[in-house]
Formats: C-alpha cells, sequence, structure tokens
C-alpha cells in the first residue's frame, strides 16, 4: 500500500492557565496504522486525541486530515469526515439497549431504519455483543460496556478510530478479546489509541509515540521504542 | 424499529375518541374537547421534556402565540378562521425558533430560567398592549369569526358536535405526526441527546440543532393547541399566558408520564377531572397542583405511563 | 417643570427597594451559592414574613413597637423553620437535583400561598410602622421609618458578610459550597448545612416581609414581585457572588425608583424579565460577576 498522509498535526497547542498540556506538537499519521501513544499520566495524551477529535478547541496550530484543514470544524464534523473518538471513561447510553445505541452511531451514516438495523447487528458481532443486542446498555459488565464504545465507534465505518486507554480495567481475557478486534478494524481503518499496558501497545502497534509533558519525546517502530534509554528513563523505567 | 403495538394503540384511542361522540352528549363533549384541546397543548410540550430532556417553564409563551396569533387575525384582520389558524400556528413556530435560539443557549436551571422569564415578559406584554390585546378583559371574538366554510359546507362553531370533531381531527394529526417523530430515528436521536448530549455529539450529531428542532416542533404544537383554542371558545386573554398555564402543562405531562405519546393525554384528562371536581374552589384546586408537583417529583417522576412502561409495557413511549 | 424633586425622591424610594431587594436576594443568592439550586417559593417566605407581621400586631395589642420587635424576631423563626422541614422532607429526599427542586418548590410556592389566602384572606391588610417620624425636605417630607429599614437591611448585610468570614460556620459554609465531597470527607455535617442555609436564605426573606409591611401592607400575592426582583438581582448580579448581589440590588432598586417616574410598572417589570433573561443567555456569570464553576 502507498504511503498516504491520513492526518498531520503543525505546532499544536493547547494551554489550562498556566499549563500547556500539549505544546507545539508536530505529528503524522499514515493511512493504515495502529499508532500508540504512550506517556506517563498527565502527559497530555488525552488532550492532544481531543484536539484531534475537536472536543477540545487548540490555542495555536493547524491539524490536517484527509488533506483538509480541519482546525476550526466542530466536532461533530469531524465525527462525519471519519474520525471517531472513544471516551477515556465509558460513555453510552445506559438507559437505551445495546441495539439502540449502536443504532444512534449508525444513523449518523446512514438514513433507513432496515439498513441502521443491519450495521448495529454488524457492529454488535464485530466485537462479539451480538448476544446482548436486547439488553440494557447500563446493566452490561464494565468489559462489555468498553465493547459497546468501541463498537459505536465501528458502527461510524471511520477511516480514524482514536481509542483512550481503551484496556484500562479490563480482565486479560476481555484483553485477548480485544486485541482481536482492533486487529481486525485496522484491516479498514487507521487507528490510534493510548494505551498504558505496554503488552497490548507491543502486540497491536505499528508504531509508538512517546509524549511527555506536552511534547513529543520520541516516535518509531515499537522495538526501536522500547530500546530508545531516554524514553526507559521517562517512561518505562517507572512504569513497571 | 417501529413500534407496531404502539401504533396499534394509536388507532384505537383515535377511533374511540370518534365513537364516545355517539355516546355522550351535553356538558361531557366540551369538558372532552377541552381535554383534547390542552392534550394537544401538552404534547408540544412533551417533545422538549419528556422525549428531549429539557425543562421549560415558558411553554404559556407559545401558546399564547398561537392563541393571540389566530385570535387576532380572526378579530382584527377579519380573515377566514383557518386562515386564522394558520396565523397562530405560524406565530407560534416563529416565535419558539427566535426563543429556542437563545435560551438553548443555556442549560437545565439557567435554561428554565429563561423561559420562564420570557414568557413572563411575553404575559405582561399582553398585558402592556391591552388597547389591543383587551388584557385581562380579554377579547370575545365577533359573530363572523364564529363559522366558516370548508369544501362549500358552513360550519359553525357554536355547535358542540362541529367543535368536537375539529379539535379531533387536530388532535389525530398531531398524534399521528409525533407517532412518526418520536417512534422513528428522529425519537431516537431526541432520546440520545436526553440522555447524553456529549456522546451523541461525538456520533456526529449537532447537538445544538436537535434541541433546536425540538424545541421549534413543540412550541409550535403548543403554538396549534393556542391557536384552537382561541378559535373555538371565541375567546382570547392574558390569563392565557400566565406561569400558571406554564406550570399546568408541566403538571399535565408529569402526571402523564413524559417521555410516553399518551402521556400527555392520559395527565390532562386526570388533572381536568380534577379541577372540574374542584371547580369553584379555586384555592383547593392550585393546592393540589402544588401538592401533586411535590409529590411527583418526590415519590412519581415517571407519571402514570412512564411508570406502567418501565414495570410491564416498555413499548409505551 | 422642576425634576430635582422627583429625582430625589426616586433615589429615597430606591434605596428603599434596594435594601429590601438586597436583603431577599440575598436569601435566594445564598441558597444558591451553596446549595447549587433555586428556590420558587422564597418570594412566599417574603409573604410569611410579612403575613407573621401582622399576626403579632394581632396578637400583642399595645404600643405597635412591641409586636413589630417581636415580628422581627418571631417571623424569620417561624419562617425559617418552615425552611428547615421543607428542606428535610422535600429537597433532601431528591437528592439537591436543580430540576426537580425547582418544580418542587414551584409546588410549595402554590401551597403556601393558597393557604395564606384559606387563612389571611384575599384583601390586604395594614400594619401600623414601630414609630412616627418625618423627615422634613424643603418640597416634601418623608418617612424616618424608610430610613429604618435602609438601616437595619446594612445590619443584616454586614452581619453576614462578618459571618461568613469570620466565623465557624461562615467557614463551613463556604468550605460546602467550594466542594460537597470535600466538605463531607472533611467531617462537614453537609445535610445540616444545608438544612440551615435554606433556613437562612428564607428568613432573609421574612425579615425583608417583616421590614416592608409597614410600607406597602400584607397581602397573599405580594412575594410575586420580591421573587422576580430577587432573579434579576441575584442573576445579574452573578449567580451566588454575594458582593454581586449587593451591587445590583443597589443599581437595580435605584434603577427602578428612577424609571417607575417615567415609565409604567408593566413596562419595567417587562424590562426587568428580558434583562434577567438576556443576562443568563449573554452573559451567565452575571454582568459584573466572576464565572461560576459548574
Ligand atoms: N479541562 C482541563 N482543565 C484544566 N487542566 C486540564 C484539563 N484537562 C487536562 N488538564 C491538565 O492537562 C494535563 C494533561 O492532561 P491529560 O491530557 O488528561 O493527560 P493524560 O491523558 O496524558 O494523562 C494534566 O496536567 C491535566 O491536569
Ligand atoms: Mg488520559
Amino acid at each position: 500500500m502507498a504511503e498516504v498522509t491520513l492526518l498531520q498535526t503543525r505546532g499544536l497547542t493547547r494551554r489550562f492557565g498556566g499549563l500547556t498540556a500539549v505544546d507545539r506538537v508536530d505529528f503524522t499519521l499514515m493511512q493504515g496504522e495502529i499508532r500508540a501513544i504512550i506517556g506517563p499520566n498527565g502527559a497530555g495524551k488525552s488532550t492532544f486525541v481531543g484536539l484531534l477529535s475537536g472536543r477540545i478547541a487548540p490555542d495555536a496550530g493547524t491539524v490536517l486530515f484527509d488533506g483538509q484543514d480541519i482546525t476550526r470544524l466542530p466536532a461533530h464534523r469531524r465525527v462525519r469526515l471519519g474520525i471517531a473518538y472513544t471516551f477515556q471513561i465509558t460513555n453510552i447510553y445506559p438507559a437505551m439497549t445495546v441495539r439502540e445505541n449502536l443504532a444512534v452511531a449508525a444513523q449518523s451514516r446512514l438514513a433507513h431504519e432496515a439498513e441502521i438495523a443491519a450495521a448495529a447487528q454488524e457492529a454488535a458481532i464485530a466485537v462479539g455483543l451480538e448476544d446482548r443486542l436486547p439488553d440494557r446498555a447500563g446493566a452490561l459488565s464494565y468489559g462489555h460496556q468498553r465493547l459497546l464504545e468501541v463498537a459505536m465507534g465501528l458502527a461510524l465505518h471511520p477511516k480514524l478510530l482514536i481509542l483512550d486507554e481503551p484496556t484500562q480495567g479490563l480482565s486479560d481475557d476481555e484483553i485477548d478479546n480485544f486485541l482481536t478486534v482492533v486487529r481486525r478494524v485496522a484491516q479498514t481503518a487507521t487507528v490510534l489509541l493510548i494505551e498504558h499496558n505496554m503488552d497490548v501497545v507491543m502486540a497491536l502497534a505499528t508504531a509508538i509515540t512517546v509524549l511527555d509533558r506536552g511534547r513529543i519525546l520520541a516516535e518509531g517502530p515499537p522495538e526501536a521504542i522500547a530500546r530508545d534509554p531516554a524514553v526507559q528513563d521517562a517512561y518505562l523505567g517507572s512504569a513497571t | 424499529m417501529r413500534n407496531l403495538r404502539l401504533f396499534a394503540l394509536t388507532i384505537a384511542v383515535l377511533a374511540g375518541l370518534f365513537g364516545v361522540q355517539f355516546v355522550i352528549s351535553g356538558y361531557p363533549v366540551l369538558a372532552l374537547t377541552r381535554i383534547l384541546i390542552l392534550a394537544v397543548f401538552a404534547m408540544g410540550y412533551n417533545v422538549l421534556m419528556g422525549y428531549t430532556g429539557l425543562v421549560s417553564l415558558g411553554h404559556a409563551l407559545f401558546f399564547a402565540a398561537g392563541l393571540y396569533g389566530a385570535g387576532l387575525a380572526a378579530y382584527y384582520g377579519g380573515v377566514a378562521l383557518p386562515i386564522a389558524f394558520a396565523a397562530g400556528i405560524a406565530a407560534a413556530a416563529v416565535l419558539s425558533l427566535v426563543v429556542g435560539l437563545l435560551a438553548l443557549r443555556t442549560q437545565t436551571v439557567s435554561f428554565m430560567i429563561v423561559t420562564l422569564m420570557f414568557a413572563q415578559a411575553g404575559y405582561l406584554a399582553t398585558l402592556h398592549f391591552s388597547a389591543i390585546t383587551g388584557g385581562d378583559q380579554g377579547l370575545s371574538l365577533p359573530a363572523h369569526a364564529r363559522s366558516f366554510s370548508l369544501l362549500g359546507q358552513e360550519i359553525a362553531l357554536t355547535s358542540a358536535t362541529a367543535r368536537y370533531n375539529i379539535a379531533l381531527a387536530v388532535f389525530a394529526v398531531v398524534l399521528l405526526a409525533l407517532y412518526a417523530l418520536t417512534q422513528g430515528p428522529r425519537g431516537r436521536l431526541f432520546a440520545a441527546v436526553r440522555e447524553n448530549p456529549e456522546r451523541t455529539r461525538m456520533l456526529g450529531y449537532d447537538v445544538g440543532r436537535i434541541r433546536l428542532l425540538a424545541f421549534t416542533v413543540s412550541g409550535t404544537i403548543s403554538g396549534v393547541a393556542g391557536a384552537l383554542y382561541g378559535l373555538m371558545f371565541g375567546f382570547i386573554g392574558s390569563s392565557f399566558a400566565e406561569f400558571r398555564s406554564s406550570v399546568e402543562v408541566l403538571l399535565f405531562t408529569l402526571v402523564g408520564g413524559p417521555g410516553t405519546l399518551f402521556g400527555p393525554l392520559v395527565g390532562t384528562t386526570v388533572m381536568t377531572l380534577l379541577i372540574d371536581r374542584l371547580s369553584g374552589l379555586t384555592s383547593a384546586y392550585l393546592i393540589a397542583v402544588g401538592v401533586l408537583l411535590i409529590v411527583l417529583t418526590l415519590w412519581f417522576p415517571k407519571g402514570i405511563l412512564g411508570t406502567i412502561r418501565d414495570r410491564w409495557a416498555p413499548w409505551l413511549r | 417643570m422642576n425634576l430635582a424633586p422627583y429625582l430625589l425622591l426616586a433615589t429615597l424610594e430606591g434605596l428603599v427597594q434596594a435594601s429590601v431587594f438586597a436583603l431577599t436576594a440575598l436569601g435566594l443568592s445564598l441558597v444558591f451559592g451553596v446549595m447549587r439550586v433555586v428556590n420558587v417559593a422564597h418570594g412566599e417566605f417574603f409573604t410569611l414574613g410579612a403575613v407573621g407581621a401582622w399576626l403579632c400586631a394581632m396578637l400583642l395589642p399595645g404600643h405597635p413597637a412591641i409586636s413589630f420587635a417581636a415580628a422581627l424576631v418571631a417571623a424569620p423563626l417561624a419562617v425559617g423553620a418552615l425552611a428547615w422541614a421543607a428542606d428535610r422532607l422535600i429537597l433532601k429526599r431528591i437528592d439537591y437535583d436543580p430540576e426537580a427542586t425547582i418544580v418542587s418548590t414551584i409546588g410549595l410556592m402554590y401551597v403556601i400561598q393558597q393557604v395564606v389566602l384559606m387563612t389571611f384572606g384575599p384583601d390586604a391588610r395594614a400594619v401600623d410602622a414601630p414609630f412616627w417620624y418625618t423627615i422634613r425636605f424643603p418640597w416634601f417630607g418623608w418617612s424616618g421609618y424608610k430610613v429604618f429599614i435602609i438601616v437595619v437591611a446594612v445590619a443584616l448585610v454586614g452581619g453576614l458578610w462578618l459571618a461568613m468570614r469570620h466565623t465557624r460556620f461562615g467557614l463551613i459554609m463556604r468550605a460546602t459550597q467550594y466542594d460537597r465531597e470535600t466538605a463531607q470527607n472533611f467531617g462537614i455535617p453537609v445535610d445540616r448545612v444545608y438544612a440551615a442555609v435554606f433556613a437562612l436564605g428564607a428568613m432573609f426573606a421574612a425579615v425583608a416581609g417583616v421590614l416592608v409591611v409597614p410600607n406597602s401592607q400584607a397581602h397573599y400575592l405580594m412575594g410575586h414581585d420580591p421573587l422576580l426582583m430577587s432573579f434579576v438581582v441575584v442573576i445579574v448580579g452573578g449567580l451566588g457572588s454575594l458582593p454581586g448581589t449587593v451591587a445590583a440590588a443597589v443599581l437595580i432598586g435605584m434603577a427602578d425608583g428612577w424609571l417607575s417616574v417615567f415609565f409604567s410598572p408593566t413596562l419595567a417589570k417587562i424590562f426587568s424579565t428580558l434583562l434577567v433573561a438576556l443576562v443568563l443567555v449573554f452573559r451567565p456569570a452575571g454582568l459584573f460577576g466572576k464565572a461560576v464553576r459548574a
């Protein structure tokens, strides 16, 4: 596959009061990648992907997606362009059924009820929740709720799926299942995930970006990053 | 995901309401006519409060916009009643769009106060311009505005049967339209915005626009009720624009069950019967309103149909 | 025509208005500031204060100053007790949900209003001022009692201000306002603080109610305007900000005095309601308030 740039940021900056959470970040993401962003707590990872998805407005810099400047685009328009986002803290419609949760997502790109229902079904199958379609989402286990969130992202048929710490709080079995799901997703979409679990990162990522105090500390293939002494100092050493 | 059981119930209720006029006569027909019109008001309110989760304290404003829009057009403009009716609806639509654009910049408590204040300004305006509106005393529509011709037929609004069937027709149109709106994809979006606006935004929806749509539909339907009320009973007065009207429509909706298609009808019926029982005792009625508001928020926030829906009949929504 | 006497009179009357607004609005503002809820029945607590003053005047014959002094103590206490009960029985049970609180206090408003109507009756009733003294200006005489209203209001507002800064209860209130959870974790009995604040807010309204009766009679619907004006004052001053509330009360009290020289009361009220709505829409922190935490 030819190397095509999917997303690019230039000098992206966001401050909270005196704190610069994201500091002049230049970042490039190729189509088809599974990119992991790692870094200590408070490094600015969530803020950074928030800037990409449009949930948070930047103080400076630009975001290009698919060759288009989307810096000023509101979040919902970015979703329509193909940027799907799952929250770090589980964020679903607890009082609705799993089917309805997925239908709301699918409806974002489809008009007919029959197509919407089929897309909801398909997304549920992709994460293994097809048996839970009639259940109330709030009654699902925590692991299943996280899967539902991923499925809602899938139902959007995104070009880019952003996952913020998706495996946090999952059991080992659930994590295995999750790895399968993401690999399958990656066949059709580019994946950008924030992840603390280094096993997951090493198993999935085609490249890693290390963020520290709002800046990119290092970037490259997983093996190189794992060997990088600066990274080990700043992050890996303290995390394990 | 159509809701066939609810559709069947809708048809059955409409058929029953049509049939009942051959069984009852006299005062009950009048009472039922009022119930149907006020139920339309509550159904409009329910679109915003029940389905979309935005509690307005100012819907009297939109009812009054329909009432005065239609009433003043008939009184001063001397236009045919169907045109006056349309004028009332248009007035409510425009007003609810404008108020919605402003009020929806706020949320929860602020939204409640903003809607209340706009409605209060509207009420005070009906008093201030009493030279035109008749203020407290109101205006009775002249004889030429008490009948109209439809398809060559002269229809007199002094006839209780004519009034009942017109009210029923409007009620049926609104009910079916709301069935289509709330039970299809659009209704799912309203619920999504009510349940979790941030998630909905991040699924690619302009939450502000969905709310504005709900607000405008809600205000316009309230205006339909107001216009109908004014023309049917030939009277427009500022008491309809009072805060109490806004509270009553909230109460009707709360009693029946917010976010259910038939909640407004049930709530309006129950409350109107209660008013009739307590008629003459204004204080007793208002105390009942007060006590009910407290009791419902404390123990019964889902209302009659909402409770039935949650316990036994999930399709009743 | 010489406008000066009119404007002087309007200014003086405006100061009295401002005092009443400040007291009533501070009650509402205190409750909102600490508990984050809006009490729609606040105007009814004002009415009950006024009715309490009338009741004291009925029950205690003799010099009006005696019954008035009694009212100034007893009415707020009784109203405070009622508000305490409302907090325990209603607001606590709905967990101070902001929307449910508004709906249930609308209910409370109707209940109190109609009970007053059924017991006190539909007529406006006058109460004698505790003393008669007229201040003479070249153009008109002005009741010295109105100066007393201003003095009491300034004393109470100042007292609240000092209490918030320098007493343990003030500290506890501020801590609860700042962060309910943390306050709870530090062993502050948040429940009781809420009940006390709700009662205190109602007592401010009741004092204002007692104070206005000699001036403007007691009536079962008299709570409407103070409620509206409290909204105006609290919202224009910045929700939950005490200094903002006082500043807004003075500004709006004076403006009300001056405007009523030129405009009809209805038009002035239309202006006030639209002002509240537009401030909330465009300047939610108030015209001169700082931003409020969500
Ligand atoms: N809304 C906010 N207001 C103030 N500070 C914030 C906000 N969001 C994040 N921060 C701060 O910005 C820094 C980066 O946060 P975040 O992006 O969540 O880090 P990460 O996801 O890497 O743990 C942290 O110091 C955090 O406290
Ligand atoms: Mg994070």
